[in-house]
């Protein structure tokens, strides 16, 4: 099956998307690998295919009968093994990993047993971790394993009377390889083994195990072709792709936008350590933009240090916040004050929710004052990035776009995290089908009046 | 009326961003104009001789969220053209009729080609001061740039002002500008009768109040003040310098006096007392005010202190003349114009023995511990190591 | 899609000037030459020609400080002095410059002034720049206050006013500095000569209206205006030059040739623009191969026009020679309002077809920046030509991200270019 790539490489995570020959979206993936941007490139690539796969599956016990009605079950049950199979076999990496650096030191006799018992508790964890049901706190091994990691380093390093800050220093310097693995190699095994593992537990008659098992064998076997990739991201010296293969992430952007939503002009993309107001024209192009890229007030680090200062994780910022009666006014959010001006408002006796509430109305002005730049919002506006996840930051949002322009269409994707990447998907599509190429020669060489 | 009336009445012009007692006056004076002014001076004379009400602004302070006027301006552009436009475009400003924009910085000058860009039907002056105080040269420069506003006041309300008329409105406005001087003396001798906060609303008010009114609550507030019984207490005594556009918040004001400091002379809206109240009223006012400005050697970052004038020595006389212990250099974010001074009169105060301290502020800032901390170091340390 | 590296004569002629000047200016003191700090917008070369001072302009010696890489160092050492990082970069370059020992780009002392003639002309930040150097040199200041063209007109009271202040102040400064006459029959020649070279700039600059245009009007235009702009307007040295640089252009142009780059002859222009603000000094090389590497040629710009607008007819004219100087002060680009800024950029990417435009906001210059984002929107309007936005500074290498800057401008000229292949 032909397929095209899009890879976005942004500031904290990488994304990829895969689409079929059709434009439609076969797979994605995301990583937020802190290794080199060919390896984060090629983790993000593996997920998306992997996720692709995942989809083949789909697709292939549709066809199936007596199997629908349990498709949708399986596949998810699969899918979770089939994550647990994968955190093991990291986990497996990060102690050998660990071990190795341990053994550099003379002290190894005694870290050796601390990482044993580390790990022998991150595997039982493990299995609750991924037992059916259970939501994440996120789904990046580092995360996962990293906050586990040192919860038991912590019980361990006391009850032993050992370091804490050493055995935490092995678990740095293990996390990046491990990470850098790819594990493309071991995939097919992993999945059989995912396979055999749910079979074995998935309540159905033996008759449709054999039907469920033979499908998903059938659909491994279908082989994913890449025909085209296009890369894209911000400032990045050097992208791991050829020339002609990269997009600017603003192009990338507003054309991923507008697949998603082909009515919406104006695109606001607040990510990790840049906001972007984006106008497009009824097919996609970009007409205008402007760019808040010299300073993190109002992108999501922002955010991300006002957790940290409340110690709280970025995902619990935006309930928290809702729960705001009287949003206090926030005048700055420059976020070298952003403690301090945290700290003096909690002494004064202001609510955190209330505060909370506030700052994310302070972040969203920026935002407007972005698209008053780029030439405001005419109609149907989209909201992508990560913060778009964030409920405060939509709810005041909307009630700035209201004061400001009046009523208009707002658009969320839950999977707005990927615009950049199936932009430059689209992107990828148009080259391998050679339209772009053509109608670029076109205008270069016949030129426009 | 009562001290704290006279107060809560000017705190309440302070926050009206929507300009009421504008929209009041012009009800109350059918036909009447208003026409606002930025800082840092121009002739309100000639406006009050047409029957147009002045009308100072200076921003929205830290009241206003600012959406249109961040798309105006890049961040590293004060504060103050960014609330003025926000006002503009949110259609607070509408009551007025037209806008000056004297020449006090380039980003004043480029706001008054913004506003004829956004408002092409509104009328908008450049006021533009001379920096050549030659009689027959600044002067005679100047002198065509007052006739042309006064061109424009007859345009804007029908009726040129009469040189009667004029005269008439340079003593009114000599009369509010002795008053502002009485007040800051009173300060300047007992800091404790006269908070610096109070005669910052006070004297506000002055922008959006017709003069003889303002005058008459000068008045009220400099009898109430001058009988209030209110303690001295031990604090420092400070010239507060570089705030003559863009205006701090109330609060920090504030934060001056409770980190310690007594305020005893400050630079904020200059307009209120340039050109002393001596303006000659006998004869021709046109050449008076001319006069007038070219023989106000006051100094500010904005004019231009011609050779033979030492930098800095009307600063330093205003901290003898006010018996202050210390300078208070309190900028706006990128003013070039007090920024670019500081170091020039900083040193001025150097070599007059005199201390001081600097920070900067926005018309918003809500950061206002580090400002205390600092000042109230400041506060601390003059008075364990100043001069008796 | 580049023929090899040409050197261009007139280049050559123009940094030999240059190099000259500055070893004249290591032996004014010396040889007893009278030295007078000036600025480019306002500069009356001419009348300082006609006293036979020498000119020096801390601008200049900041930009060139800034491409040597060396105004980073000057910055730093002005702020250790007490000045805002939110101030000038230019002034702060000089004062850190002064402070280390005045020695100039050419690794040369400067002389001190005997005289600053303030022309404060489009920026409020001459006026504070000069009473620090005043401070410093203890010399006096002759202030040329020349009024703002708010209503974009010239009115006989703003021009009486220059004229009355060269008459009164600063002509009997210069007097008084250099002991001579002020001698106005040589002021007309210098003038006369001003003339000449201005016609074959205006040439220069217009060509660019061909298609190719052999030209790059900004980052090749900064070159072209510097005889113009500075200490030699007026000279025949300077004549000579612009003939010699427009016979070159002419030749280019009958050629069909593009401009030069520093990486060869660019003949295969793909984007035209026209850019609005002065360039980055600290990368300049960099930022322009952002351009050439993407076969963007700028065709008209209005940093150009900064020491002069000679476009739109105006010429020295020595038979008026005091109201041609305060009528060339007052046309300088930045003395200009927004409105009249506006209509020139419109004017330039209509007769110059342009495909859009650039504004380039330098963070420490207000002059130009206040309000660029209010111009962006507005030329956009009436030329409906995408416009780029990019934010960088003169001389402060901080300010220049260059990933920042190339992240911009790429997706502009994906922008332009996938709208070209739109309409294909």
């Amino acid at each position: 099956m032909k397929c095209h790539l899009g890879i976005d490489l942004g500031s904290t995570t990488t994304k990829a998307v895969v689409l079929d020959e059709a434009g439609q979206v076969l797979g994605r993936g995301i990583t937020n690998s802190r290794s080199n941007y060919d390896v984060a490139c090629e983790v993000a690539k593996t997920e998306a295919l992997l996720d692709a796969r995942f989809h083949l599956f789909q697709d292939t016990l549709a066809g199936v009968p007596d199997v629908t009605a349990h498709a949708q079950d399986f596949l998810s049950c699969l899918r979770n093994v089939f994550r647990y199979e994968q955190h093991v076999y990291l986990l497996r990496a990060l102690e050998e990993n660990c071990r190795a650096q341990a053994e550099l030191r003379d002290d190894a006799r005694s870290y050796l047993p601390a990482l044993d018992r580390i790990f022998a508790g991150l595997r039982e964890r493990a299995a609750d971790l991924f037992a059916p049901g259970e939501k994440r706190r996120s789904d990046f091994f580092r995360d996962v394993a990293g906050s586990d990691y040192m919860a038991f380093a912590e019980k361990v390093a006391e009850e032993l009377d050992l370091s804490f800050d050493r055995l935490l220093g092995l678990f740095d310097k293990s996390i990046i390889a491990v990470e850098s693995h790819v594990p493309s190699s071991s995939l097919q095994e992993t999945i059989e083994r995912a396979l055999s593992a749910t079979l074995t537990e998935f309540p159905v008659t033996r008759r449709l195990k054999e039907r469920l098992e033979s499908a998903v064998l059938e659909s491994i076997d279908i082989s994913l072709v890449e025909v085209a990739t296009v890369g894209t991201g911000y400032g990045r010296a050097r992208l791991p792709f050829p020339r002609e293969c990269i997009r600017s992430e603003i192009l990338c952007h507003g054309l991923g936008a507008h697949a998603t939503f082909p009515g919406t002009r104006t695109v606001l993309d607040i990510g990790g350590q840049d906001t972007k107001a984006i106008q497009i024209d009824a097919h996609g192009i970009v007409t205008s933009f402007q760019m808040n890229d010299r300073c993190a007030a109002g992108c999501g680090r922002y955010l991300g240090y006002i957790a940290d200062e409340m110690n709280l994780g970025l995902h619990e910022l935006g309930p928290l916040a809702m729960c705001g009666k009287k949003p206090v006014r926030i005048n700055s959010t420059c976020t070298v004050f952003a403690g301090a001006e945290l700290r003096d408002r909690l002494a004064t006796g202001q609510r955190r929710e209330d505060i909370l509430a506030g700052l994310h109305r302070a972040i969203m002005l920026r935002a407007m004052s972005l698209l008053a730049r780029s030439g405001g919002i005419e109609e149907e506006f989209t909201f992508t990035g990560g913060v778009a996840k964030n409920e405060a930051a939509v709810t005041a949002l909307r009630q700035l776009v209201e004061d400001n322009y009046g009523q208009r269409t707002l658009n969320i994707s839950a999977d707005s995290v990927y615009t950049g990447a199936l932009g430059a998907a689209l992107f990828a599509l148009r080259m391998g089908s050679g339209r772009e190429r053509l109608a670029l020669e076109r205008a270069t060489t016949g030129g426009a009046a | 009326m009562e001290l704290r009336e006279i107060v809560r009445e000017c705190e309440r012009l302070y926050e009206d961003l929507e300009l009421g007692s504008v929209r009041r006056w012009k009800e109350q004076n059918a036909g009447g104009r208003a026409v606002g002014y930025l800082p840092t001076y121009v002739p309100r004379e000639i406006l009050h001789a047409a029957g147009v009400l002045p009308v100072g602004i200076l921003g929205a302070g830290e009241q206003l969220e600012i959406v249109r006027g961040d798309a105006c301006f890049q961040s590293y552009i004060c504060h103050l053209p960014r609330s003025v436009m926000e006002l503009g475009l949110s259609g607070r400003l509408d009551v007025l009729d037209g806008m000056i924009f004297p020449s006090t910085c380039d980003v004043i000058r480029n706001l008054s080609g913004i506003w004829k860009l956004q408002f092409p039907a509104k009328y908008a002056r450049y006021f533009d001061v001379p920096q050549n105080f030659e009689t027959a040269v600044g002067g005679a420069f100047y002198e065509r740039v007052l006739r042309e506003l006064v061109d424009d006041m007859g345009r804007l309300t029908g009726r040129p002002p009469k040189e009667c008329e004029l005269r008439r409105s340079i003593r009114l406005y000599n009369e509010n500008r002795r008053l502002v001087r009485e007040l800051y003396e009173l300060r300047a001798r007992e800091p404790w009768r006269v908070p610096a906060s109070e005669s910052y609303l006070v004297l506000r008010a002055g922008m959006v109040l017709p003069v003889e009114e303002h005058s008459q609550v000068l008045r009220e507030y400099l009898d109430e003040a001058r009988a209030a019984d209110r303690k001295m207490v031990d604090n420092a005594r400070v010239v507060v310098t570089g705030a003559f556009c863009e205006q701090p918040p109330i609060t920090l004001i504030r934060t001056l006096e409770r980190a310690g400091c007594y305020v005893v002379h400050d630079d904020f809206m200059l307009v209120l007392r340039w050109l002393g109240d001596e303006v000659d009223d006998s004869d021709d006012p046109i050449g008076a005010l001319r006069a007038a400005y070219l023989g106000y050697d006051e100094e500010t970052s904005s004019r231009y202190v011609p050779d033979g004038q030492a930098k800095g020595a009307k600063l330093v006389e205003a901290v003898r003349a006010n018996g202050a212990e210390g300078v208070v250099f309190a900028a706006p974010s990128f003013c070039d114009p007090a920024l670019l001074d500081r170091p020039m009169l900083q040193r001025a105060c150097d070599e007059a023995g005199i201390s001081h301290t600097a920070f900067k502020y926005s018309e918003n800032t809500g950061q206002l511990q580090p400002i205390r901390e600092q000042a109230g170091t400041f506060a601390d340390t003059i008075k364990l190591w100043g001069e008796a | 899609m580049r023929t090899a590296i040409a050197r261009e004569a007139s280049m050559d002629r123009q940094k030999a000037m240059i190099a000259d000047h500055f070893r004249e200016l290591a032996r004014a003191k010396e040889q007893g030459r009278k030295v007078v700090y000036t600025f480019v917008p306002g500069n009356l070369t001419e009348l300082m020609l006609a006293f036979d001072v020498l000119p020096v302009h801390p601008e200049i010696n900041a930009l060139q400080s800034g491409m040597r890489k060396l105004s980073g160092e000057f910055i730093g050492e002005a702020e250790r002095a007490g000045h805002s990082e939110d101030v000038c970069t230019y002034v702060k370059c000089d004062i850190g410059m002064m402070l280390k020992g005045n020695i100039g780009p050419t690794g040369e002392k400067l002389p001190e002034p005997d005289l600053l003639l303030l022309s404060y002309t489009g920026c409020f930040t001459f006026m504070k720049w000069f009473e620090l150097l005043r401070e410093k040199y203890r010399c006096p200041v002759a202030m040329l206050h020349v009024p703002y063209q708010a209503d974009g007109e010239i009115t006989p009271s703003m021009s009486t006013y220059v004229v009355q202040q060269l008459e009164r102040d600063v002509i009997p400064k210069l007097q008084e500095v250099t002991g001579k006459s002020f001698d106005v029959d040589r002021l007309r020649e210098l003038l006369a000569c001003s003339a000449r070279a201005e016609d074959d700039l205006v040439h220069v600059l217009e060509s660019a209206k061909h298609r190719p245009s052999p030209i790059d009007a900004y980052f090749g235009g900064v070159y072209y205006i510097g005889p113009l702009f500075t200490a030699f307007r007026g000279t025949p040295e300077a004549a000579d030059y612009y003939r010699l640089l427009r016979e070159e252009v002419e030749a280019r142009l009958e050629k069909g040739q593009g401009p030069v780059t520093p990486e060869g002859i660019l003949d295969d222009e793909r984007f035209r623009l026209v850019v609005e603000g002065p360039p980055n000094w600290t990368h300049f090389r960099e930022f322009w191969k952002m351009f050439y590497d993407e076969r963007a040629v700028v065709v008209a710009s209005t940093y150009t026009k900064v020491g002069g607008v000679y476009d739109t007819g105006f010429r020295h004219d020595p038979a008026r020679p005091l109201e041609t100087l305060a009528e060339y002060c007052l046309g300088c680009y930045t003395n200009l309002s927004l409105p009249a800024r506006v209509d020139m950029i419109v004017r330039y990417v209509q007769e110059y077809a342009a495909d859009g435009f650039v504004i380039n906001s330098i963070k420490s210059c207000n002059s130009f920046s206040a309000g660029q984002l209010v111009m962006l929107r507005d030329i956009e309007e009436r030329t409906r030509r995408p416009g780029a936005f990019i934010e960088t500074d003169l001389v402060d290498p901080r300010y220049f991200s260059a990933s920042n800057v190339k992240n911009r401008l790429e997706s502009y000229f994906q922008m332009l270019s996938q709208k070209q292949a739109v309409q294909a």
